[in-house]
């Protein structure tokens, strides 16, 4: 007896040890694709799988009982199952849900171009605008190397599809800067005022831009400011050109830092070894000194100070036209100074707020007369296209804006924001001629407000909807701008946007000084957008309709509004794609752009291609870094088809009819960072225009001197040097300056 | 009698068995640490120790092992998304040091997780991860001194970065030469916790001279 209940004892032992239940299955999402590699636990044991390439598992347990049997996938819901292990084989498919998530949803705001570390799948990096060339370091100028921004050679700013640089904003941490470039000198486009180093985030819309922002009718370019730098250091640059000096001092818990840095730029050394085609009778000159102060608060919030100013002089002297012998000297001299204080707030259970402020202020003297071949002045001539040449003209503009943005997060990913700014712009100008002095004063008090939502419907669809409301005190009227974005992801890397919106602006306002009686300019735009995006390539469609609904229409001398009964319209195709990967080491994009656009504002007799517009233009750019060497080479090529010019000998049916011949330039430039001593150094060398390649951005016409054929006569408006070059020496001590440069073997 | 013994000898060694299951699991799941030879396996192998560590809820080695593998896994594989490999990693180690808070083999994780993400896109990411890796050593030297990881994966670091930038063969050998003089001496907690590098460290001294 005992012999027997020993053995059924060990039997049963041996049973319970030995016997083992088979679970398996398989694991596919809602959609029924396999999901492969995805975790199976028999919950509560060490028992479970993972699933193969086909989407199944199987494995054995010696567990008896009741269990959860729970699968789960990064970027999916975990789903339990119940399951009773007794003898039989148990068999679970499990159909899991995608999890909501930043890594997986589509990107709403693929319309634009983002340069950010921060953010996935962009389409720039932060250094990617510094290492273009022919841009030099200028944030606009690498900008027009994507597709959407057309290349006007003889006018600063940004142009964007058929848009003139007034329909375009730019702002600094959500405020907009005025003067973003340096005053304008007439032939000459200017560069933007701030160095690419102060920002870590780019966001480029060329339409359709989100409901926080306005007052653009074709393009906002938001630039977000750095927070507290890495490490602290001392900087020094030198060029021919310029030479300047900073410090960026970062408290040793890295909560605060502070930073001032001064720059003297004076282009008469270079002006001597590269001939100029204009007289430049006083070199362009310019001081500019910035400071800032940024701290983390509590609960990781931030704050932030930043001061500009900038004083800056030139003069320059062109033959007349009006008068065989005479000529036209330009003087100009120009204060700036800007200054933005921001913070924002993690405010908890979701919400986050952010303000801003900033105040800005312009000053322009410009003193141009007609000058005879000794330069000097002539008596007054009784010619009045000669005689109005003299004049005086001092601009004051001063801007305050405030604004406040609170995002609420609900969900994973959706958000609701909606937020309100003020701005007060107070213009004054007095223009002073032969015929008197001519005082102008103009200010507007804008309001506005604001709210957005990113809804998530799934993974794959987002939609969000937008208002904008705004009233302008100078027009004394209302407008309400709705904004739609819906995005729809088509597989792992690629998805379709389609954008809709009302654009409105108010009239430049030197046109409104006399008369304030319009409405808020509109333009209606319509997007449909198609991204890929994967490691190491980027490639975008994008299809575009804009309607100008209102513009400004002016006199002949486009000297005073007549009504904002003008219209136009823009369309076109855009191609955008870059390869970072098929080429070892190598970074390259290609962008194309058509435009096919018209518009009858200002002063236009008839619906015309402005002359801020190429039918056809595209850029290719080049990027090679060698790690071992700490030696960098880029080169660019931009090209556009022939943009329209006036002609005044043209009747009005032929407005704008002809065409320049085609811009081309190809740029080289190069970086090679030794170490120097102590200092960590960057070398810099560019060429713009390697080729000599001869650029016309227009002609200039006479407005009474006629040739043997009785045409009035012309002088082609082109760059006042064929070959612009740049050769400057960054050193700093403390940090790497190369950091900004770096090895791709890690 | 005798066969009585004999039972009661088996039923011991079975509650034994049951006590040291995780000894087992744990032996087990090293073994195959050291076998995978494919991204599958090594995730596999992650996703065992995860297991293990879910059910027993109060251990941080099988987490430490589940990240370990997970980056291991993520390596061996160029066309993994490295990206998500390392939000599961942040994942496991977050759960790891909840057990085990301020832990030098923990904060080795973290560099580990902050370099891959560095590789994804390192002209750009290197101000941001490389900060992130370097104050992850530096925290692991200040708790464990006498660890000889930290200044195993510092030296991995910095022989790829180049001399220009603070790195290259000098700068790692130093630190893989103190690397391999701590290996000398260093014994591990328990045959669980990390006992990994000695070779690695110096193979990679050989390949600094």
């Amino acid at each position: 007896m005992k012999q027997a209940i020993i053995i059924v004892l060990m039997f049963l032992y041996s049973y319970c040890l030995t016997a083992q239940v088979y679970v398996t299955g398989s694991v596919r999402d809602y959609k029924g694709r396999i999901l492969a590699g995805a975790s199976i636990t028999l919950k509560g044991t060490y028992d479970g799988a993972n699933t193969d390439s086909t989407g199944r598992f199987g494995f054995k347990t010696t567990e008896k009982g009741n269990f959860m049997l729970t699968a789960g996938n990064l970027g999916y819901k975990s789903v339990e199952f119940p399951v009773t292990l007794a003898r039989d084989t148990v068999w679970v498919n499990f159909s899991l849900k995608e999890e909501i998530s930043e890594l997986k949803a589509v990107v709403i705001t693929a319309g634009a171009f983002v340069a950010s570390d921060k953010k996935k799948g962009t389409v720039l990096k932060p250094l990617d605008i510094v290492t273009t060339a022919g841009a030099v370091a200028d944030i606009a100028a690498t900008l027009q190397t994507l597709p959407g921004a057309q290349r006007v050679g003889e006018q600063e700013g940004l142009f964007i599809r058929g848009g003139s640089a007034e329909e375009a904003k730019i702002m600094i941490d959500g405020t907009v800067v005025n003067n973003f470039f340096y005053s304008a000198v007439p032939g000459i486009a200017q560069r933007g005022r701030f160095s690419p180093f102060l920002f870590s985030g780019t966001v480029f819309s060329t339409g359709g831009y989100s409901a926080i922002y306005g007052q653009a009718l074709s393009s906002v370019l938001s630039l977000e400011s750095i927070d507290i730098p890495e490490r602290s250091e001392v900087q020094v640059g030198l060029s021919p050109i310029f030479g300047s000096a900073g410090f960026q001092e970062v408290a040793k818990n890295k909560k605060s830092s502070y930073g001032f840095s001064y720059n003297w730029t004076n282009l008469s050394l270079y002006q001597q070894l590269v001939p100029q085609a204009p007289d430049y009778f006083k070199s362009p000159d310019f001081h500019t000194a910035d400071a800032n102060y940024r701290f983390k608060t509590r609960g990781n919030g931030m704050f932030k100070i930043y001061a500009y100013f900038n004083a800056g002089s030139l003069g320059i002297r062109n033959p007349s036209l009006d008068s065989i012998g005479l000529k036209n000297a330009f003087n100009l001299s120009n204060k700036n100074f800007f200054a933005n204080i921001s913070f924002r707030q993690s405010l908890g259970n979701g919400w986050k707020l952010n303000t801003v402020a900033s105040i800005s202020y312009n000053k322009d003297q410009i003193r141009n007369e007609v000058q005879n071949a000794d330069n000097q002045t002539t008596a007054v001539t009784h010619i009045p296209e000669i005689d109005y040449n003299t004049y005086q003209l001092n601009n004051r503009q001063w801007m305050m804006q405030a604004r406040a943005v609170a995002d609420k997060r609900f969900g994973v990913m959706n958000t609701f924001r909606f937020g309100a700014e003020v701005w007060n712009n107070s213009d004054s100008s007095r223009y002073n001629n032969q015929d008197g002095a001519f005082p102008a004063a103009v200010n507007d008090f804008y309001t506005s407000g604001f709210a957005e939502a990113d809804l998530y419907i799934t993974n794959d669809l987002a939609f969000r909807p937008g208002l904008r409301m705004e009233h302008s005190g100078l027009l004394n009227k209302w407008n309400m701008a709705p904004r739609a974005a819906l995005s729809y992801k088509l597989g792992p890397n690629s998805q379709v946007t389609a954008d809709y919106g009302v654009f409105r602006q108010t009239p430049d306002r030197r046109f409104l000084a006399n008369n304030a009686n319009f409405n808020f300019l509109r333009a209606d735009h319509y997007i449909l957008t198609y991204q890929h995006i994967s490691a190491g390539y980027t490639f975008r469609i994008q299809a575009f309709y804009k309607d100008y609904r209102s513009l400004l229409k002016t006199d002949d001398a486009v000297r005073n509004a007549t009504g904002t009964n003008g219209n136009g319209y823009a369309k076109g195709l855009e191609l955008f794609w870059r390869d970072k990967k098929t080429f070892k080491g190598f970074d390259y994009w290609i962008s194309y752009s058509y435009l096919d656009t018209k518009r009858n504002y200002n002063n236009y007799p008839v619906a015309a291609m402005p002359t801020f517009a190429a039918t056809h233009s595209g850029s290719v750019v080049l990027k090679k870094f060698w790690v071992k060497q700490m030696f960098g080479m880029n080169w660019s090529w931009n090209w556009s088809t022939g943009r329209p010019y006036y002609n005044p000998n043209l009747s009005a049916s032929e407005f704008l009819s002809n065409r320049t011949i085609a811009y081309s330039s190809n740029n080289f430039s190069l970086n090679w960072l030794p170490k120097m001593g102590k200092a960590n150094s960057v070398v810099v060398v560019g060429i713009n225009n390697v080729f000599n390649e001869l650029q016309i951005f227009g002609y200039n016409y006479s407005s009474r001197v006629k040739d043997g054929n009785g045409q009035l006569i012309s002088a082609a408006v082109v760059p006042p040097a064929p070959r612009t070059f740049f050769v400057g020496l960054f050193l700093s001590w403390g940090v790497d300056r190369t950091q900004q440069q770096i090895n791709s073997n890690l | 009698m005798k066969k009585l013994f004999f039972i009661a000898a088996m039923l011991v060694a079975g509650f034994a068995n049951a006590q040291s299951r995780y000894d087992g699991a744990m032996e087990k799941g090293l073994a195959q640490l050291k076998e995978a030879k494919t991204p599958a396996e090594m995730l596999a192998v992650s996703s065992f120790f995860e297991r293990v560590a879910d059910a027993e809820k109060d251990k941080w080695l099988p987490y430490y092992y589940a990240a370990r593998t997970n980056i291991l896994g993520g390596w061996m594989d160029p066309k993994a998304d490295k990206d998500k490999s390392a939000e599961k990693s942040k994942e496991l180690i977050a759960k790891a040091e909840a057990l085990e808070p301020n832990n030098a083999e923990i904060y080795c994780l973290k560099q580990q997780v902050a370099v891959q993400q560095l590789t994804v896109d390192a002209m750009s990411r290197w101000q941001t991860y490389g900060a992130v890796a370097a104050e992850a050593i530096a925290r692991a030297k200040s708790v464990d001194p006498q660890n000889p990881r930290p200044y195993l994966l510092e030296g991995q670091y910095q022989l790829n970065v180049p001399e220009a930038f603070g790195g290259g063969k000098a700068v790692a050998k130093k630190l893989l030469e103190k690397s391999v003089a701590l290996f000398n001496s260093y014994k591990p907690a328990s045959p669980f916790h990390p006992d990994w590098g000695k070779e690695l460290a110096e193979k990679t001294l050989a390949a600094c001279q």
